[in-house]
């Protein structure tokens, strides 16, 4: 992991485990995820800015890659064949793409119910209403929650197809890069991945650092990665209007 | 592969016969009770296919409710198909061919571009085909279908293997000509089909083909 100059930085925030949060990152600028306590599940979707009916497409990311997993030097594409956003670093090394969010009956069963009315800002929360609070900021609702990626969390497959979650995947300190190719919208949560196996609800706080990204040289490991990235950063270029 | 079982309905009794022909979408409506039979008539045919609630098509099969709530990447005899409010759409009841894809989505325009080549945009795709499906068909407009409701679909027939390290592939297909997979609907669902007309991968065997569409009381 490379320390962001200081001149680079844009701002930084602290989303508490369990909480949500939404915002938009232009095409330039960089998001670094930085998993506080160790354990950390970031659910992740992003959407055009200007048309979120352009949004990220996991099978389309997935296919055009040959990957189920995300890591440095893949890219998150859009349903529209175009980057949304790049990894450029990654110390974790596997980030799951399949499995969603937990909703509120999935907390309530594996964790107990802690409400407001208790517990105030310490109660639980689940990634579907995350998800969905932070949609409906923006217009967006339901039918535009989609198959997110879950930054920080591994679930492997066995040669049958069989899932097993991964415990203690991510350490404390872990970080992830994204630089955002078009003007995104970013929607997040910080509740427990839907198969988390452990029993205490504890999800890990979740840095997130803004900052000025380089220009995407055209040797770029990401856009270099395979023939099909390459493809990918020609339709963004194209619909922005850059060279091509 | 999963255990396979096959079918006691006959055609005979069945209240709804159809065949969608290769590279056409299809759409149609089955109450909850019904049985649905997805028939690969030639071999190796993908069948992307995606449902919806009947009664409010804001709530739609999910593809990662149903891989995390299944535990499961592929889908096949006993699989539960889960909306994304977490309920129980459809069950497999009956299964021929063994294995169903969740991950691989429906092919279209744009992402043939990025896969195969910039030139390859007017090729005929899945994604065109819904977009006629949700254009054309009456009930669609009723029902408000758009875009935004066009999700990643199941891939019935396709063979999308995952290896334990993350690989994944489009093999070469493992269904054949007669096999069927059946779903019993646990609530009135609609069907969107786009019977798959890519011809950049072996996901139909490089000769898109007919399916028979078959409901039972």
């Amino acid at each position: 992991m490379n320390l962001i100059a200081t001149h680079r930085l844009l701002w930084e925030e602290t989303l508490p485990g369990g909480h949500h949060w939404s915002g938009r990152l232009r095409r330039g600028t960089a998001l670094r995820l930085t998993d506080v306590q160790g354990g950390a599940n970031l659910s992740a979707l992003f959407y055009n800015a200007e048309q979120p009916l352009e949004r990220y497409n996991m099978p389309d990311t997935l296919k055009s890659q040959h990957t189920a997993f995300l890591t440095a030097g893949y890219v998150c594409q859009s349903d529209m064949g175009r980057v949304l956003c790049a990894i450029t670093a990654d110390t974790v090394g596997w980030h799951d793409t399949w499995c969603g969010v937990g909703d509120a009956a999935l907390v309530r069963a594996r964790y107990g119910e802690q409400r407001y009315q208790e517990q105030r800002n310490a109660m639980f929360r689940n990634g579907r209403d995350g998800m969905l609070i932070e949609l409906a900021k923006w217009g967006l609702g339901v039918r535009d929650l989609v198959p997110n990626i879950n930054f920080f969390s591994k679930v492997v497959p066995d040669e049958a197809g069989a899932l097993r979650y991964v415990p203690a995947h991510s350490a404390a300190g872990g970080t992830v890069d994204l630089r955002f190719e078009m003007d995104t919208l970013v929607v997040l949560s910080a509740a427990p991945h839907p198969l988390d196996t452990r029993a205490v609800y504890a999800p890990s706080d979740v840095v997130l650092t803004a900052y000025r990204a380089d220009a995407v040289a055209m040797d770029d490991p990401c856009r270099t990665q395979c023939a099909q990235n390459g493809r990918a950063f020609t339709n963004t270029e194209r619909y922005l209007g850059d060279v091509a | 592969m999963s255990q396979l079982l096959e079918s006691h309905l006959t055609p005979g009794s069945a209240v709804l016969d159809q065949t969608c022909l290769a590279g056409d979408p299809w759409m149609g409506t089955v109450r909850a009770g019904q049985t649905l039979r997805i028939l690969d008539l030639e071999g190796n045919q993908a069948v992307d296919t995606l449902f919806y609630n009947a009664d409010d098509v804001s709530e739609r099969y999910s593809a990662a409710d149903t891989v995390a709530r299944n535990g499961q990447l592929y889908l096949s005899l006993g699989s539960r198909l889960y909306s994304n409010a977490g309920r129980v759409m459809l069950d497999i009841v009956a299964d021929t061919c063994g294995r169903h894809d969740t991950l691989g989505g429906a092919c279209s325009s744009e992402s043939n571009t990025v896969r195969y080549a910039l030139d390859k945009r007017p090729m005929h795709s899945c994604r065109d085909s819904f977009m006629r499906a949700i254009c054309e068909h009456r009930e669609a407009g009723v029902l408000g279908l758009t875009k935004r409701d066009i999700v990643p679909n199941i891939n019935f027939f396709m063979n999308v293997p995952v290896t334990p390290d993350g690989h994944l592939s489009f093999a070469a297909g493992i269904s054949g000509a007669g096999k069927y997979v059946e779903l019993k609907a646990a609530m009135d669902v609609v069907v969107l089909i786009s019977n798959c007309p890519q011809l950049n991968n072996p996901c139909n065997g490089y000769n898109p083909t007919p399916i028979r569409l078959l409901v039972w009381d």
